[in-house]
């Protein structure tokens, strides 16, 4: 067990989201009520256990650990479709995570530890046997687990029916906190562990993160679902964290590990808003809104709040993270850098342009004039989450000051791994 | 002189101390065999499942006796050591458990109860004797003790057609399996001239393993193969469960399995033909691809349990392919915790087909979350540790059985294993997703669960956390006795005692 810069606030970011959650769902679940907040906070505990375990066994015991309280939230409290999105969403990640466990147990038979600074150490001393002949296999063991959760571009395909189907506090903790255990799962093993292959590995994976951002904002445009959208954005943004993590340089791990934290609590938000949107008139559809502002100010109000903030508006949560990836990816190749820029003008294209259809304007269907606005609740819910962002956005040092150093020491063996390879 | 060699041949008193359990099975089977006829039928059934159960419990009781005896008994035939004492505690703890649930099963049936309990008992004689048995032929003799009890349990649902087909299909292609397994121990015979395994050992260690041998040993890996439903000998598997009584499946699917492992154990790895390896690696291989392809598409529980097995025992024998040191004891750890998760699963099942077994598809689950959360908590628990999940046995099973075959160097082995677990994850998870995400679309009654289920089911509860939170002391346990089986190769490691990290062995 163990606790730094990436997984500290990988903690404080579930640890926020889980009592808002609780918020949030406290009007809007109806029935089993115990079991569903007896499951939330067993997705909470697995959740902090995944963050802080050092020990690769501890680690594959609480990722698969999540997997069961999650897929019970989505496959009981769902929508129409949900028993499909609960079996796809666990059978995606199990398939995935026992390559992972293949891995773990292949490292387990040469170095005789489970604990990952062991592992590691006997890795960079050369000191375990047949390791340059396993090394990519290990690699891509690792990295396949995490891709799946993450969700990189071919394997994506799981998240938005997962998003659509859940309750609004399982897509907050999905898209807030689980899609993280992926990204930090690749911080902390596929570069912790294989320096070298990750950098070998770097140019494909990070045109696959790059296509993800691109395609993701693109399909999010055309999305008619409001919660399908948010889901493809999460595509999109994760698409950054990844580019910023295959970077290897300090501005783009700084900006990924920010951009999971702005894109956890954002995304969190929109979903949030979302949700109550869904409670009122129990659909997603986008078309069946309009004008909303009039009727509901202060919920349009904040949504305003938090799509620029997703959007990447300076000043808010979002920019900065993408900003220290685009820098990062800049430093790294130019064009990787271009091509992610684009990525922010689609994300401000689809989410204003979402807000415009369902905010602005008529009131075109009459049962819209008499939406409530913002519950005491939803407002205790969505509040910490507006002021968070803004904090967030204009003093960023806070946050990066306990992420700069963990950076530091991650990306420590790339120094010494690129001059031996500019050596060769 | 004359006195002396009396005294040699007549067996000692420690003999009879080293079968005891056996002898107790055998004493309280056939006190319910006499009483049976003696007593009113309608009354009697309790009484008898009474006594039946207090056998079983004497006779484990009893194995702390036998163990405090180890040693070699009746001239040679019987050894008893840590790994035969394992054995006798978990087929025995079976039967318990087996008779437990069939209290409630035998009354909602309208099945008469004095042979079905003492069959049960003999059963596990047979079993019990297979996992201490060191002679060749005393192995065959415990074989057919607990196979006969099995074919004729098999069809205990008398008034049905597919009972008497499961039972027929059963003792068919089963005797045609022991002929196998005969004839491999004639072969074995013929190469060394003895049919003591240790014998056996010797005599193929001290010259080059000759064709006859290794026959020997796949014609005994055939015999074997169809006991425990391996592939390529699996046909008769989910036929057989289908039709045979639930408790009885649940009884089938891991006690006579339980020993057949153990019978395989001896043989691959105490008699130790290398060249045996690439037959258990491409049955091992298939085991778990069909099984888990097979229960895909069942709409039957006992038949997707059935195929369950299957893939199980493809696990299992995943752990034969590696080396003795880690392979004997992750394949003991397995057997424990498979049998503690399928008797529960079929414990669940067995209760809730109800009279006639007329609720035993899945759609006769949908909302059995709802009308009995208990009862579909504890199958959650028993399917999730069928998947493999952490905090149950099934994860820590999967989890040695795989870094035993890591360890080995048997990649591809464990990559088509941890690859058919996660497939495999599919089919268990429809069971639940029925039970939690569906509502019923039909009147399925759920009778009350009575005092003798509850704890059977418990016990198994109990097992299968046990052994996935505290995996330790069963593991040191298996791995004593891997060094009393396999004592002349190299000294073993608590290698995989998770809590310990070993200095990397470099």
């Amino acid at each position: 067990m163990g606790v730094d810069g990436f997984s500290m606030w990988l903690i404080v970011l579930t640890t926020f989201l889980t009592p808002l959650c609780v918020l949030i769902s406290w009007t809007s679940v109806h029935e089993r009520v115990k079991e569903f907040f007896i499951l939330l906070l067993i997705l909470e505990t697995a959740l902090i256990g995944v963050f802080t375990s050092l020990d690769l066994f501890l680690f594959y015991f609480f990722w698969e650990a999540t997997l069961i309280p999650m897929a019970l939230l989505i496959g009981i409290f769902g929508h129409e479709r949900k028993v499909y999105a609960a079996v796809k969403f666990f059978m995606y990640t199990m398939i995935g995570s026992v390559f992972m466990l293949a891995a773990i147990l292949w490292l387990y038979a040469h170095t005789g530890s489970f604990d990952f600074v062991t592992i590691r150490d006997a890795i960079a001393s050369g000191a375990v046997l047949k390791f340059p002949a396993a090394a990519q296999w290990l690699f891509l063991g690792f990295f396949l687990a995490f891709a799946v959760k993450v969700p990189l571009f071919p394997f994506h395909t799981w998240l938005p029916d997962a998003h659509v189907e859940a309750p609004t506090a399982g897509s907050v903790l999905l898209a807030g906190v689980l899609l993280k255990m992926g990204t930090y799962g690749l911080l902390r093993f596929n570069l912790g562990l294989f320096p070298e292959q990750a950098r070998r590995n770097a140019p494909w994976i990070m045109i696959l993160a790059l296509i993800g951002i691109i395609y993701g904002a693109l399909v999010a445009m055309v999305q008619p679902n409001m919660k399908k959208l948010i889901a493809y954005s999460s595509i999109s943004h994760l698409g950054f964290v990844v580019l910023g993590i295959f970077s290897f340089t300090q501005a783009g791990l700084n900006g990924a590990m920010f951009v999971m934290l702005a894109h956890g609590v954002s995304s969190g938000a929109l979903f949030m808003l979302a949700g109550i949107l869904h409670e009122r008139r129990h659909t997603y559809e986008i078309s069946e809104f309009g004008g909303l502002a009039s009727p509901m100010p202060r919920y349009a109000t904040l949504f305003l709040v938090i799509a620029l903030a997703s959007a990447g508006l300076p000043l808010l949560n979002g920019f900065i993270g993408e900003f220290l990836v685009l820098t990062g990816a800049f430093q790294d190749k130019a064009v990787y850098g271009v091509l992610g820029a684009t990525g922010i003008i689609w994300s401000a294209v689809y989410l204003l342009w979402m807000y415009q259809r369902v905010f602005y304007g008529k009131v075109t269907h009459a049962e819209n004039n008499s939406l409530k606005d913002l519950s005491g609740f939803e407002k205790w819910a969505l509040w910490p989450c507006a002021v968070a962002a803004l904090v967030m956005g204009v003093a960023p040092i806070l946050w990066l000051g306990a992420i700069e150093p963990a950076v530091r020491v991650a990306l420590s063996p790339f120094a010494q791994v690129a001059s031996r390879m500019v050596g060769q | 002189m004359a006195n002396l060699l009396l005294l040699q041949t007549l067996p000692q008193s420690g003999d009879y101390v080293r079968v005891l359990p056996e002898i107790i099975l055998s004493i309280f089977g056939m006190i319910v065999m006499v009483l049976e006829p003696l007593l009113d039928e309608e009354k009697s059934q309790k009484l008898l499942g009474i006594i039946a159960l207090s056998g079983a419990l004497a006779a484990f009781a009893s194995v702390w006796f036998m163990a405090h005896n180890p040693g070699l008994a009746f001239w040679n035939m019987v050894q008893v050591d840590g790994f035969s004492v394992f054995f006798h505690f978990l087929v025995i703890a079976i039967a318990a458990v087996v008779i437990l649930t069939s209290y409630e099963y035998m009354a909602v049936q309208r099945i008469r109860a004095g042979e079905y309990y003492a069959l049960v008992l003999f059963g596990a004689v047979g079993m019990a004797l297979m996992s201490s048995a060191v002679e060749l032929v005393l192995i065959f003799i415990a074989l057919e003790i607990s196979s006969i009890s099995s074919y004729i349990l098999a069809g205990f649902r008398r008034h049905e057609a597919a009972s008497a087909e499961s039972s027929l299909k059963y003792f068919l292609l089963g005797s045609f399996a022991t002929a196998f397994f005969l004839y491999g121990i004639a072969l074995m015979f013929g190469a060394t001239g003895s049919t003591n395994i240790d014998l056996i050992s010797k005599a193929l260690r001290a010259g080059p393993i000759s064709l006859l041998a290794f026959v020997a040993v796949a014609f005994m890996f055939v015999g074997l193969g169809f006991k425990v439903a391996a592939a390529p000998f699996h046909i008769w598997t989910p036929d057989v469960y289908e039709g045979a009584p639930a408790p009885i499946v649940g009884f089938m699917s891991t006690a006579p399995k339980a020993a057949a492992f153990a019978v395989l154990l001896r043989v691959v790895f105490v008699i130790d033909i290398h060249a045996i390896f690439w037959v258990i690696w491409i049955s091992a291989a298939l085991s778990m691809t069909l099984g888990n392809i097979g229960a895909l598409r069942q709409d039957n529980v006992k038949r997707l349990l059935a195929y369950s097995s299957i893939a199980h025992a493809g696990y299992l024998l995943v752990a034969f392919a590696a080396s003795p040191q880690l392979g004997i004891s992750a394949a003991m750890f397995y057997t424990a915790a498979y049998a503690a998760m399928n008797l529960g699963a079929f414990a669940v099942v067995s209760h809730f087909a109800n009279a006639g077994e007329r609720y035993v598809t899945l759609e006769d689950y949908e909302g059995l979350g709802r009308s009995s959360p208990l009862l579909a908590a504890t199958l959650t628990i028993f399917l999730l540790s069928l998947i493999g999940i952490p905090m149950t046995g099934g994860f820590f099973a999967k989890f040695y059985v795989f870094s035993a075959a890591v360890k080995a160097n048997l990649i591809w082995l464990t990559i088509i294993g941890v690859l058919n677990s996660g497939v495999g994850a599919y089919y268990y998870l429809r069971i639940i997703v029925m039970m939690y995400m569906r509502e019923s679309r039909r009147e399925v009654p759920v009778t009350p669960v009575p005092f003798s289920l509850r704890l059977a089911l418990f016990t198994c509860v109990v097992a299968t956390i046990y052994l996935g939170i505290f995996p330790n002391g069963v593991l040191q346990f298996t791995q004593d006795a891997t060094r009393q089986l396999v004592p002349d190769s190299q000294a073993v490691q608590s290698e995989v005692a998770i809590p310990a990290p070993v200095p990397a062995a470099l």
